[in-house]
Formats: structure tokens, sequence, C-alpha cells
């Protein structure tokens, strides 16, 4: 951030460095503005140069540096000075945990994937050999080498590779859940199994490259699909750094110092200027003010607070300073009753089955019995128990869920991937079957529907140059309503003399002239307008000339047409708003919405979700409160614009970036079309095992069949599922870029203005 | 056939190094910034004058 120098002095980032063994100290940075082969040289460039710096090094494709110096030489204060310096907005960066987890996983995958390919490659060239061998004539001394060789290949890789089916199969039994890994497991098992036996006694028939290659096909779903998810953790975790708020601590001898609101402990002490965001819940200590909570409970109106209240994270202050103390920080910033709330809420929802298990624990069993029933059958006409065991491991093998098991992950990463690039990103791995699910939408008002930053509604009414003299007389103030009118105005130049009235207004010399911006009674305006419940007013009067501006809350500008276009998909809408009803009435009418509610608190939320879903509805909710969090998690499915508050965004199954709602229709769009296409694609895989196991059972499944229908269908399933891309959407984001930067960033508290 | 016996395992051995330099190079992390790679190439910063 642009902080001026002193500023940057006083900034204290200790709480993001890291310390190596050797002494030295690294930390992260996410960056904005890196977007050419240049910028590499000039951050690099720019760094290494300094006393100090030990290394330097960017991600181009997350966005994100990584620096390590001599803490005794530089600081990381110094360091984010010198990026400042060099143009980019530098955000300190805390990799987490969840997220460093991720990469390994993923690391992990891709190791499995390389290992079970290279043996795949190999073996698949050994047995085309065998195969062409069969018709042609092969030594059965050289399809026995060849086959000792397969399983030199195949028992170590399936052995490594196989180990997150493994895993996930063992921990599925041990919960007693028949989860899809179960048949792929037992299936590479008995496979590799009988074809050792087989290879043992120079049999004509080996099931390695069936079983490897069941591997790499359900390895190569499984790293995609990961792979996807750390994308978009990822840019949502540099969105959230983006954002990273500061706050002004105040420490024991009485300095100031800036510090990122993660280093804030309970018991610190912290001043809130006039416009500033509470950082964490705290108790005033000193001083009066009024808070706007609207990110809280959805209240519009601004709340008087003084000495002994308490406040809560995230509200936005009013035109006095405050001094707080700190009672809850970091993740323990949230109001109790919410808390429990959404617990309760979490749990009822971790219920919901997934279209995959549902499919695997009717498939296992069947499978399972249809193997018995082989035995049973080729026993009874009379065939030899090692020609019946064979015949039913065949089975196994063939109907081993490789279609089946990619049919919905297939799906799932290319909807992702095309969600991504709208600017909705999942933050659960359901959350596409759940969004499809729904047949009714609740709305929250205050941040969903309407921007987060209130607008002036009637700029066009007042004069030109008495809007430039608000303008400046707006930029000179801290009150949140002024900086709204200042930014609306374009100003950029306060008055050089303008002095602020607490609670009152501004006031500046204009030509000779007295000029006045803010309350009515300071103005000296008769308050004649007849105010609409959800606008405040704000007065000026230069000379005998006075206006009046509206700010109000303005609704995302495609709030109808999305509303509009979810009616005409058959879905219902109704708003839930913690705001006052006078002021969702407007907003309500102005998008036809009859149904809904002012003034509803989050237990009541609750309480009109679960009436609906015992109605037969299923919901998804939209909202970005604190008040929201607990209908976001105990919705059939929720989403979240980025700029919610972090316990929204946490429990929200999606999340949308900029200032449209088109995402949401998007999302709701390309989850309708990616169910469709799984549905069909567990069709798929029926229609496939319809014919293979007839002929299994019959005995005439040969390892050459068994791979050529399992690749077969296993292709069918992915080249389907590309289907489920989204038509390049309308007037949505070709790149998340320029919307990351637009929904990021709020002014650091203290920032120069 | 004789040949097969040395031929094949040459053949497996050579690729039993490429993928032993693969995971070298995802353990290196070679593949963690793709498009940063395209980009430095046009750099100059490593040539000494």
């Amino acid at each position: 951030m642009q902080r001026s120098k002193s500023m940057a002095d006083a900034l204290d980032l200790s709480c993001f460095v890291r310390r190596s063994a050797d002494g030295a100290a690294s930390m992260d940075f996410a960056l904005e503005g890196v977007d050419c082969a240049a910028c590499i040289d000039d951050i690099e460039g720019g760094l290494k140069p300094e006393p100090g710096v030990v290394s330097a090094r960017l991600n181009v494709a997350s966005r994100r540096l990584s620096v390590a110096w001599r803490p005794e030489v530089t600081g990381a204060e110094k360091i984010a000075a010198r990026l400042a310096a060099l143009g980019y907005r530098a955000h300190p960066f805390d990799l987490h945990r969840l997220e460093a987890e991720d990469v390994a996983q993923t690391k992990w995958l891709i190791r499995c994937l390389a290992v079970a390919s290279f043996s795949m490659m190999n073996v698949m060239l050994l047995s085309v050999s065998v195969w062409s061998g069969a018709v042609t004539d092969i030594m059965p001394e050289t399809r026995d080498f060849f086959h000792w060789l397969s399983a030199l290949l195949v028992m170590p890789a399936a052995a490594y590779a196989g180990q997150p089916f493994f895993r996930s199969a063992l921990a599925g039994l041990r919960a007693r859940k028949l989860n899809m890994d179960v048949p792929i497991s037992l299936g590479v098992c008995l496979a590799i199994g009988m074809s050792l036996y087989e290879t043992l006694h120079s049999a004509e028939h080996a099931y390695f490259d069936s079983a490897i290659m069941l591997l790499v096909f359900l390895l190569l779903g499984r790293t995609l699909d990961q792979m996807m998810r750390v994308k978009m953790r990822a840019a949502a975790a540099n969105i959230a750094a983006l954002k990273g708020d500061f706050a002004n601590r105040v420490e024991a001898n009485g300095d100031v110092r800036i510090v990122p609101v993660a280093a804030l402990a309970c018991g610190d002490t912290v001043l809130v200027r006039p416009g500033d965001r509470v950082p964490a819940d705290a108790e005033i200590v000193a001083g009066a003010s009024d808070v706007d909570e609207s990110v809280i409970t959805g209240e519009t109106l601004r709340r008087p607070a003084a000495q002994g209240d308490r406040v809560w994270a995230g509200s936005l202050n009013g035109a006095g300073a405050l001094t707080l103390r700190v009672t809850a920080a970091g993740a323990a910033t949230l109001i109790d009753e919410v808390k429990r709330l959404v617990e309760q809420a979490s749990e009822a929802k971790s219920r919901y089955r997934r279209l995959a298990d549902r499919a695997a624990a009717i498939y296992s069993p069947m499978v399972h019995l249809a193997a018995l029933l082989t035995i049973a059958g080729w026993l009874l006409v009379g065939a030899s128990v090692h020609f019946a065991l064979i015949t039913a491991i065949s089975v196994l093998i063939i109907t081993c869920p490789c279609a089946l098991a990619l049919a919905v992950p297939a799906v799932q990463i290319v909807a992702t991937g095309s969600l991504f690039r709208s600017g909705v990103y999942l933050n659960a791995s359901d959350a596409i079957e759940r969004i499809a699910e729904i047949n009714h939408v609740v709305f929250d008002k205050t941040g969903t529907l309407t921007l987060p930053q209130p607008q002036v509604a009637n700029l066009g009414e007042v004069d030109a140059d008495l809007r430039a003299i608000a303008g400046r007389l707006a930029l000179s103030s801290r009150h949140p309503l002024a900086a709204t009118l200042a930014c609306a105005l374009g100003a950029q130049h306060p008055m050089d003399d303008a002095r602020e009235i607490a609670g009152a207004g501004v006031e500046a010399t204009v030509d000779g002239q007295t000029a006045r911006l803010g309350a009515a009674s300071f103005c000296g305006v008769a308050d004649a307008r007849e105010s609409a419940a959800d606008v405040s007013l704000i007065f000026m009067r230069v000379g005998a000339r006075t206006a009046t501006f509206e700010v109000r809350q303005a609704l995302r500008e495609d709030a109808r047409a999305v509303v509009d276009a979810l009616r005409a998909r058959g879905v219902t809408v109704s708003i839930l708003s913690g705001d006052r009803p006078e002021a969702v009435a407007p907003v309500a009418l102005a998008l036809g919405v009859a149904d809904w509610r002012g003034g509803v608190k989050p237990d009541e939320k609750i309480a009109a979700i679960a009436a609906l879903a015992a109605a037969g509805r299923k919901t998804l909710m939209i909202g970005d409160g604190l008040n929201d969090a607990p209908a976001l998690a105990g919705a059939h499915a929720s989403m979240s614009p980025i700029d919610a508050v972090d316990i929204a965004r946490a429990k929200a199954d999606a999340l949308f970036l900029g200032e449209r709602l088109q995402p949401v229709l998007i999302a709701f769009d390309v989850s309708r079309k990616a169910r469709a296409l799984m549905r069909q694609n567990l069709w798929l895989a029926v229609v496939y095992n319809a014919f293979a196991v007839p002929l299994a059972v019959a005995g005439y499944v040969t390892p050459l069949i068994a791979a050529a229908a399992m690749s077969g269908s296993s292709i069918l399933v992915t080249l389907n599922a590309l289907r489920a891309r989204a038509p390049s959407p309308v007037a949505a984001p070709d790149d998340g870029e320029s919307l990351v930067l637009r929904a990021a960033v709020r002014p650091v508290p203290g920032a120069a203005s | 056939m004789n040949v097969l016996v040395y031929l094949i395992p040459l053949a497996l051995a050579l690729g039993v190094t490429w993928l032993f330099l693969f995971l070298w190079s995802l353990r290196a992390g070679q593949y963690e910034d793709m498009e940063g790679a395209a980009w430095r190439i046009l750099s100059d910063e490593d040539v000494t004058r």
C-alpha cells in the first residue's frame, strides 16, 4: 500500500516473518500489478542489490514473491517500502497450512501418476507384443518372459501409485461405507494376484496391463481435480491477502504502530479513526462515535457507540475516533451466538451424500454379487474351480469402475474450470451438485443485492460548480459518507483550509464565501425533503446556495436481470434481510420480489430456511454478513461475494467476484448442466457394463478385450464431460486478474489519501 | 530372440532414468511457476558484461 514514509517506518510485519535455521529471515508477499516479463526483472532486480537481501523469487503464476534476508541488516518493513517504491503493491502473505497441505497432496498425486504412467507405457509395449503374438505365434518362453517383466514393472508401481485408492478404501471400510475406491482397490489387487498366479503357471493370459491402466486413468482424473482446486484456493488466498486489513495498535509506551490485523492479540489497545473499519471484536475504552454495523447485522442505520460498548470486527466507524481494547482476535472474532448457530447448521449439512457415493453404494454390492454368482454358476455347470475363479475375477476387472469413477470427477473438473474463468470460486467440492439441485434462492440485501459501498443517487440534480466544491470538501473529511461522496465526484484535491467539526461537518472558505458540508443544522438547511428510509442525506451550503446529496445503498446493476432470469428458470426468489423493513421494501419493490422480510435475526434466518426445506424447497442462500453465516452454513447451497466477512466466506460453498450478480446465474447454469452430464456419464457407464458383464460372465474376456473396453469407456465419459464447458459467458470476465484487482482493495487505515 | 534379453532391460533402464529425472525436477520445484519460466527466458539478467 502506498503509505507515506513515516507510516512505513511504524509498520510492523513481524508476525509474517519466518526464521530459517541459518538465521536468515523470509517472508511471502502477494503482489498486485504483475503483468509482463519486465516485472520479473523490475522486482527481483530491484530487490537483490538492497543490502541484506539474500534472495528474491517471483512466482508469476501465483503472483507471489518470496524474499529472504539477513535480519541483522534489513527488515520486512524496509523490503515492503522498497517494493512500494518500485511501484508494486505488496501485501504480506501468510501461506496457510491448509494450502501447504493441498500443494503437498498434489505433488504426491503427480508422483503416483508419473510412476503409474511409466509402468503402464512399458507394460503396454510388452502386452501389445503378447497380443499380436497370440494371433501369429509367440514362443511360450518369450510370453512368460514378457509376463514376468510386466509383473516386475506393475507390482511395485501399483503398490506405490495405488496408495491414494487403498487408503481411501480402508478409511471407507472402517467407517462401514462402500465408497468407489473399494471396488477399485479390490479389482486392482485381484487382477494383479490372479495374473501373478497365472504367470507362475505359464498360462496364456495375464491382466497386469488392465490393473495399471485403471490406476493411470483414475489418477489422471484425481490429479486434475486436485490441481484445479489448488489453483482456486491460491487465487482466493491472494484476494484475502490483498484485502488484508491493518490496525493502529497502541504500544505500551503510547506509540502507535500499524500492524496487520492477524498480529492483533486479545488485550491489545487499538485506535480506530473516523471512517476506518473496526479490526477485531473489542470493547470501547475511550471515545464515542456512531458505527455502521451493516456487515454484521445487515442494519444500515448507524448505532451510537460509547465507552463500555462492544463493537464487532468489520463494523465501519463513523465520525468519532475510538480507542478499543481487543476482546477477540483472528479466528476467534465471532459473536458467540452466531458461532453456535453456524456449528449446528454445518453439522446438519454434512449429511449430504454425493452423487458418486450414492452410485457407489448401489454399484459395489452389485458387482461383488455378480462375481459370486459367476463362480457359483460355473461350478454348478461343472467347470473347474480354477476356471470359475478366473472368470469371476475377470468380471471384477471389467466392472472395475473406471468409467464410473471418472464419470463424476471429469465433469467436475471441466465445470470448475469454466466457473473459475467466470469469476466463481468453489469452496466445497460438492458445491456443483448441490447448487444444481436448488429451486429457491434467498438473497440477503445489504452487500449482496446492493453494492457493499453506498452510492450517491442524485448527482445530476446538483450544479456542476457546487459538485466540484462538495467533492473537495468531502475529501477533507474522514466521515464514511463523505468518503462515498468524494469518490462519486472523483475529487482529487482536498481544500487547504478545511476544518472538520466533529459530528457536524466540514467548513472551508471558497472565493471569500463560507462553504459547509455536513448535517442539515450545520449547513442551516431546513430538512424539508421527505427522506426515504434507506437514504442518508448530506447537505451543503455555499453562500446563499444550498444543495442536498442523497446517499443510498445502490442495487447491483444487474440485480433485476438476474432475479428475472432465475424466475424464468423456475426458481423462486425471496429476500431475508437483517435491515429495517422500511429499508428492505424499496429493494424488494425494485426487484419485483413479493416474498421479503426485514429485521430478521440470524436464528430467524436459519428457521426460515429450515421452514423452506420442510416445504420441500432446496435453498441457495446468498449473503455476505456475519448475520448470514449460519444461514449460509445451513442452506442446501450457499454463495457469497468475495468481499464478504471472513466467516461468511469460509462457510459459503462458492464465492463470486466483481460488482455484478451475473456469476450467480452462471454458477447455477453451469452446475445444472454439469449435473445433467454427470448423470449422463453414469448412465453411459451402466450401458457399458450391460455389454461387458455378460461377456465376462461367459468367460470371453481376454486381457485385450479388457484393455479395449476399459480405455474405450473412460475416453467416452471424458469426452462427454468436456461438454460441461460453458459457452463463453456473456459479459463475464476473460480472466480473474482484472476482477481480482477490482474486488480486492480496501484502503489501509492511516493510508495517505 | 536372445536379443530381447538385454535390449528390453536396456529400454527399461532408460525409462527408469527419465522417470527419476522427472521426479527430481518435480521435487526441485520446476513446475511451480510455468508462466514465469516462459517469461524468464527473455530476461537478460544472467548475462554478465
